[in-house]
């Protein structure tokens, strides 16, 4: 077990080490990306390139700058943008990442749900009209782009039918502090939610299916209806029992990607100022300091997540456990 | 206590129907083991599927009859024939590896099947579980009700097995085979056991299986099937002494001798078993048969009583 975990940890500090150097040399080496000109504006004279060179200490060499911004980042803490001088970008991040967390963890949770209630009663009716039309209903669900869906749902919400009793419980855009307004956290928090979960839960009701509809041809289901179980049994307890291996391997991995900042469009939309916002905002301006802060914190959630997965694993897998 | 008459299995397919049971009538009696042998595609295990309710293709048709102590099975609701399942008839299958549910102890599956059909509390079926797992001879089964499948070899998998089955002591238990997928030492305890624990609980027992050899050390009575239907039945002794069908006849002819001198090359049966689709009008065997004539081109009837076979040349 300790064993495992030193491993886990040693793995996420090479992923972090390995993003954060290119990040890095994407910004600084790449042919033509003079930071300080930039930083400059256009048509800044040589005197004023220089100080702006000397000034964010791009006239060190490449790996200093690059060690004085780790260090900024995590032992000093007091990394500032290029862009807002000042603006102290850690607290920025860890500011973003309760919205980003909150608007993740709930679509999380209804896709998760609708994605296995879709699969296996799909599954259990395979071939039957409810069957298609669920597998169609999640189709359209994998279809819709989620800017798209999201600007729609405002539309609707927000605007054309903001005023009848269907969606005037609907508070305008923008995060609630969840320990100060609760109550209001979870209304804002709705509308985001579904948008964000509906592409997941077309995908995962889809995969769950086919899953559960080739768990059903092993042979340890027939033995399951040999020993007179019922359908609904066999179907819960064995074949959706196994078929859970792969939906968690989906699962680690897309949320991974979305707590790190993948769900930045719905963030967008909604007027979120989550992780994915943040960094949005920051390669607009071509931020360096934040677009390494939030792609170091992706990446650390995306390990996190992944190592979580195969704890899961050991919980439903007992092959997994003496191996 | 099982009574099949004509009981024919057909699947739907895209070249017309497939017939893979065409008329097959046998009776078993209480408490006998009944061997049935025949080679892959004979339709010993869909016939026996049968039997169980088990065939879930939704392109199945079923006719004829089954009675079991009196009680029609074809066309029992499905609710009324899972309650028979696992409780009056029980079924061992081929392959031990993956019979079993790999995420649960096997003593979690014994009990599983207990309480489906009987009212006990969890503590109670733990304890049966252990016992049934002593009776099939696994050493500390109050350690063996802990393991999972994977922890176990093929032999103990099957023995775990056999005990889920003779769980709610059946008085019928079918035996797809169960020794096929294990190493001849382990297959020879294995029948041991079938044996034992078929006298203990009193159940009568349908041996599948494709090995002459296991036929004759456990069998009553045999049944030798081939493309689907029936073509010699009797008793062991009669059957292996004085075969009747020529098929029966070419299957012990191609078993080595123990004694006496060794034969260059084993004989074997000329061609292969007619494909489902293709099945030869009359007589099955007729295009393998070197005793063929005339009549054959029609189906040979197999008598309903004693040593008997479905040819031409024993019941003219």
């Amino acid at each position: 077990m300790l064993l495992a975990i030193t491993r886990r940890l040693g793995q996420m500090l090479f992923v972090l080490v390995g993003i954060s150097i290119l990040v890095f040399l994407i910004f600084f080496a790449t042919p033509g990306a003079d930071p300080s000109a930039r930083i400059a504006g256009r048509n800044a004279s040589p005197e004023i390139l220089e100080a702006v060179r000397k000034s964010f200490g791009f006239d060190q060499p490449f790996y200093m700058q690059y060690l004085i911004m780790m260090k900024k980042i995590f032992v000093t803490g007091d990394l500032t943008s290029f862009v807002n001088r000042g603006w102290k970008v850690v607290p920025a991040v860890f500011e973003a990442i309760p919205v980003t967390l909150s608007l993740v963890i709930g679509a999380a949770v209804l896709w998760v749900v609708f994605g296995i209630i879709i699969g296996t009663v799909a599954a259990a009716t395979r071939g039957s009209w409810l069957d298609k039309f669920l597998m169609v209903l999640g189709l359209v669900g994998i279809s819709m782009p989620v800017y798209w869906l999201g600007e729609v749902m405002n539309l609707v919400t927000q605007s054309r039918y903001h005023d009848t009793w269907m969606f005037s419980w609907v508070p305008p855009l923008g995060y609630k502090n969840i320990s100060t307004d609760p109550r209001g956290w979870f209304l804002t928090l709705i509308i985001p939610w579904f948008t964000l979960a509906i592409l997941y839960i077309g995908l995962y009701g889809r995969v769950l299916r086919a899953n559960l509809i080739e768990a059903l041809q092993e042979d340890y289901v027939r033995t399951a209806r040999a020993k007179g179980l019922s359908e609904t049994r066999i179907l819960l307890r064995h074949a959706l029992r196994t078929s859970l291996t792969s939906f968690v391997t989906l699962f680690g991995l897309d949320f991974g990607a979305l707590v790190g900042g993948a769900a930045l469009l719905t963030e967008v939309v909604f007027d979120l100022h989550g992780v994915g916002m943040l960094t949005y905002n920051a390669l607009l301006t071509l931020d360096l300091p934040v677009i390494m802060a939030t792609v170091l914190y992706a990446s650390f959630f995306v390990v996190l997540s992944n190592a979580l997965v195969d704890v899961v694993y050991i919980f439903l897998d007992p092959r997994v456990r003496t191996a | 206590m099982l009574e099949v008459r004509d009981l024919k299995v057909s699947f739907h397919t895209e070249q017309g129907p497939a017939r893979a049971i065409d008329g097959v009538s046998f009776d078993v009696a209480e408490g006998e083991i009944l061997g049935v042998v025949g080679e892959s595609g004979s339709g010993k295990t869909v016939s026996l599927l049968a039997v169980m309710g088990l065939i879930t293709d939704p392109n199945v048709v079923i006719e004829g009859s089954i009675k079991y102590q009196g009680r029609e099975l074809v066309g029992l609701p499905a609710k009324e024939m899972r309650k028979l399942r696992g409780r009056e008839i029980a079924m061992i299958f081929q392959d031990p590896m993956t019979a079993l549910t790999p995420v649960y102890t096997i003593g979690w599956q014994i009990a599983e099947q207990i309480r489906a059909h009987n009212s006990i509390s969890a503590k109670q079926a733990e304890q049966r579980a252990i016992d049934l797992l002593a009776e099939v001879n696994i050493a500390n089964p109050h350690e063996a009700i802990h393991r999972y499948p994977h922890q176990l070899s093929g032999g103990m998998r099957q023995r775990a097995v056999i005990a889920m089955a003779l769980s709610c002591n059946p008085s019928l238990l079918v035996a797809d085979e169960p020794t096929t997928a294990l190493d001849v030492t382990v297959q020879a305890q294995i029948l041991d056991l079938v044996r034992k624990l078929q006298k203990n609980h009193k159940s009568a027992v349908v041996f599948i299986t494709h090995d002459m050899g296991v036929i004759a050390e456990i069998a009553d009575r045999v049944m030798v099937m081939y493309a689907g239907r029936i073509v010699e039945r009797g008793n062991k002794v009669a059957l292996f002494s004085n075969p009747l069908h020529p098929y029966t006849k070419a299957l012990l002819d191609s078993i080595p001798l123990l004694e006496g001198e060794r034969p260059r090359r084993l004989k074997s049966i000329p061609g292969s078993p007619p494909a489902l689709l293709n099945r030869p009008k009359g007589c099955a065997f007729a295009p393998r048969c070197a005793n063929r004539f005339e009549a054959c081109a029609s189906v040979p009837v197999l008598p309903n009583a004693g040593h008997d076979a479905a040819c031409f040349k024993v019941n003219p």
